[in-house]
């Protein structure tokens, strides 16, 4: 009589049939980093800030999405790039990724109030802002554009040889486009260099993620293209940077795409026309009372001998950048309007 | 009775085709589904199953021949039963084994093929080119690839990415060779996705490189017009004039073959409203070289916008090392000085068509073929004007906001004191193509139509 085969027998625990990146470690900062982290931020609240009062006395017209209480990411993820050879591209909250990126805050300015010096040459505004020379690629007013046009960054530093890694971001309503996932398929597939940040401030306009996502932990989204993601505390910038770091590990030594969903959250509205109505007051201002990133970080430099007096004249010196950027972006000229019809074209026909 | 076996088209717009080899011989038994016969057209090859069962009597087209007329006689089957030697015995008239058969078996009339019957016309030779060049007879499908394959050849920078351009040689073959040549990095398949690859061009094209985006028709592209537009098209004036965004988005448009309405549609007026692009739509072979050369070397994003109908067609192609033309020019095809007929791509055949018609009424029609539809060159159009006094467009696309409607107002604009009678259009019906044979007949734009329209501004 043949034996049964036997049953019952133990299974072996799941392992991850593929391999996936390593739990980042909070990054180990210095005191001149943190005070530099500290800095960028700051300088990305008040320019904000900044930009909210033009545009309520109307020298910014338009939509102008302003990046306040999300400073971590753009601060902690960038300055991990390598400026010299990495890209950058993000949708139409534009602001604290270029001046992350340290573009000249006046030129930035100066586009949103529209002027011929700024950025664009005026003709951007808020949402269209580029900056080639620091591999800064935009600045796209139509939700999900990036994902797919930042993978096409991708393919060229693929093409190019030339060992960058492109870092797409887009927020948690772009995340539910179809083209993320046309985007998603193809980098994996032929193993692009990019980096993918979510950046779910948890409303896209008014609606929060869980009305809008069947699955809400947008990190797993990429799971069914073999991404691997990983959610990260948004709101502490040593967390970001860490989670660059390890995402940078991994798309660097070639083994593709990777996604980071960055928890965070906007305390202003969706735009400057916003109706307030789908959150509560107290909600924004528990989140800042109990999360605040720059708060966060000065509470870490304290532990590291650096007291409020010491920070008192760098807050001085980013009020005055701020304040010289708003001076330069009232008073220098709006556009000649022979620039009208400049740009269509790059050759003539 | 012995059972014919006629020569297959492999698509409704196949005439002929290579039979290139024969897998069963005569005196052979072959059942429903046995593979008799490859065929070969320069897109395609296919295996020609037995529907019926029976017997080899009589191979009557010998493996390799060429140029094999659709509906040809290529062999008989002697049915069930019925002596194989007497099936083969049987009288076949000489001209059969040669000539396609007549009416039975033929195919209904679609309205594409009054498009291509009258595309066999020679052209003038264009100013540019040298007395005394070669000129080699080209379809525009190779014209396209040689131009696609020269500028590879000069610029690593320069890729083609889309569906099935590489392994399976492009689902037209326009790119048949590239992958050969150029190796899978420069040659790219990518999976059905024409949103995510118009945009992974766009964005490797503000990284520097020079795509070559291939839509399989840009019926598809609507998918991805979002990248054309939004990111392709507006990119360097956002900027300031920073980003540039040198790309080309090509494949066929307008209507093939019985396609329905869903693959049957003209973009070209879509396209050409938008300030930031370049729209070419070529007719002949030179022009498919020399302007997709131009296009590619652009530093702006161009809309190319080839015909189905006309891949297979054979042109003289000026025999130069570096063909290329000039973007925005149109060029005078037919001269004459009674009217002119304006059009572009397919319909430049119909117009001249129209025009050999006129000749015999007495009636002689210039006619113009844009080239470029964006930017438009309004003064070759303006000049003939003075001569002839009256314009007629010819546009294979509807009528509403069409390219003829734009002709009609900028000839309107600045060319009213010249003009004798209105500026008409004559364009395909105002309905999606429908996909019976005659209603599409119907349907389309016509060397007759045009004609009738030609009339009535000479008040003939």
């Amino acid at each position: 009589m043949a034996k049964a085969p036997a049953r019952n027998a133990p299974t072996p625990p799941a392992v991850p049939n593929r391999e996936r990146p390593s739990e980042p470690e909070r990054f180990k900062a210095s005191k001149e980093q943190l005070l530099e982290f500290y800095r960028q931020m700051l300088l990305i609240r008040r320019f904000e800030e900044k930009a909210g009062q033009l545009y309520g006395l109307g020298f910014i017209g338009g939509f102008c999405h302003l990046y306040i209480g999300q400073e971590a990411v753009a601060v902690g993820l960038q300055s991990a790039l390598d400026g010299e050879k990495d890209s950058v591209i993000t949708g139409y909250r534009d602001h604290g990724h270029m001046l992350a990126y340290g573009i000249d805050p006046k030129v930035i300015m100066a586009e949103l109030t529209g002027r011929g010096a700024g950025i664009s040459r005026g003709k951007g505004g808020s949402m269209h802002m580029f900056s080639t020379e620091k591999k800064f690629y935009g600045g796209h007013g139509i939700v999900g554009a990036q994902v797919s046009l930042g993978t096409g960054l991708a393919f060229a530093h693929k093409y190019n040889e030339d060992g960058g890694v492109a870092m797409a971001y887009f927020g948690d309503g772009a995340a539910n486009q179809g083209q993320v996932y046309e985007s998603f398929n193809m980098a994996e597939l032929w193993k692009l260099p990019i980096i993918y940040v979510i950046e779910n401030n948890q409303y896209a306009m008014g609606t929060s993620v869980n009305r809008s996502s069947a699955e809400d932990q947008l990190y797993k989204r990429g799971e069914s293209f073999r991404i691997p993601g990983i959610q990260v505390d948004g709101m502490d910038v040593l967390a970001c940077r860490g989670a660059a770091e390890e995402a940078l590990a991994w798309v660097r030594a070639g083994k593709g795409p990777i996604i980071l969903e960055m928890k965070t959250y906007r305390y202003r509205g969706h735009s400057m026309s916003d109706p307030a109505k789908y959150r509560s007051r107290e909600e924004v201002q528990s989140v800042r009372d109990k999360s605040d990133p720059i708060e966060a970080v000065k509470r870490e430099l304290e532990t590291m001998g650096v007291t409020e007096e010491q920070l008192k004249p760098l807050e001085a010196e980013i009020r005055k950048i701020v304040n010289e950027s708003a001076d330069f972006a009232e008073q220098t000229p709006e556009p000649d309007p022979a620039e009208l019809y400049t740009d269509v074209l790059v050759e003539t026909y | 009775m012995a059972i014919e076996l006629k020569m297959p088209a492999l698509s409704p717009t196949m005439e002929e085709g290579t039979l290139a080899k024969w897998l069963v011989k005569e005196g052979d038994v072959v059942k429903s589904g046995d593979i008799l016969a490859e065929i070969e057209t320069d897109k395609a090859t296919m295996e020609f199953e037995a529907v019926d069962e029976g017997t080899v009597a009589k191979i009557l087209v010998t493996e390799g021949t060429d140029n094999v007329k659709v509906g040809t006689v290529i062999a008989l089957i002697a049915g069930e039963g019925e002596d194989a030697s007497t099936a083969a015995a049987a009288p076949v008239p000489a001209s059969q084994q040669t000539e396609p058969t007549p009416a039975p078996a033929k195919a209904p009339e679609t309205g594409t093929a009054q498009l291509t019957a009258a595309v066999e016309k020679t052209r003038p030779a264009d100013p540019a080119v040298p007395a005394g060049t070669e000129m080699v007879k080209t379809t525009v499908r190779e014209a396209l690839r040689d131009a696609m394959a020269e500028e590879m050849r000069s610029d690593p920078r320069i890729f083609v990415m889309g569906e099935e351009v590489a392994e399976y040689q492009g689902a037209y073959k326009v790119t048949q060779g590239l992958l050969d040549e150029f190796g899978p990095k420069r040659v790219i398949d990518t999976p059905i996705t024409e949103y995510g690859f118009a945009g992974v061009g766009t964005g490797a094209a503000m990284g520097g490189l020079k795509p070559i985006i291939e839509f399989m028709t840009f019926n598809f592209a609507m998918q991805a017009i979002d990248h054309i537009i939004n990111s392709a098209a507006k990119t360097n004036y956002m900027s300031g004039g920073q980003m540039r965004c040198p790309i080309v988005f090509r494949g066929p448009n307008g209507s093939a073959s019985r396609v329905g309405a869903q693959h049957s549609q003209n973009y070209a007026p879509w396209y050409a409203s938008v300030p930031g692009l370049i729209v070419i739509a070529p007719y002949d072979a030179a022009d498919a070289k020399g302007l997709l050369k131009a296009a590619i070397r652009s530093q702006d994003p161009v809309v190319f916008l080839e015909n189905e109908l006309m891949y297979g067609r054979s042109f003289e192609v000026p025999k130069l090392d570096d063909y290329v033309l000039p973007i925005g020019k149109a060029r005078i095809m037919r001269e004459g000085k009674d009217v002119t007929l304006v059009s572009y791509s397919i319909g430049v055949g119909v117009a001249l068509e129209a025009a050999e018609k006129l000749a015999a009424e007495g009636v002689d029609a210039e006619v113009i073929d844009l080239r470029t539809l964006r930017p438009l060159d309004k003064q070759t159009v303006l000049e003939s004007l003075k001569k002839t006094n009256r314009i007629v467009v010819v546009e294979e696309g509807w009528p509403t906001c069409s390219i003829a409607s734009e002709v009609a107002a900028f000839v309107m604009e600045e060319g009213f004191d010249d003009l004798d009678a209105p500026v008409l259009r004559v364009t395909n019906e105002d309905v999606p193509l429908p996909y019976a044979a005659n209603l599409e007949k119907l349907a389309m734009v016509t060397a007759d139509k045009a004609v009738a329209v030609v009339k009535k501004v000479t008040y003939r």
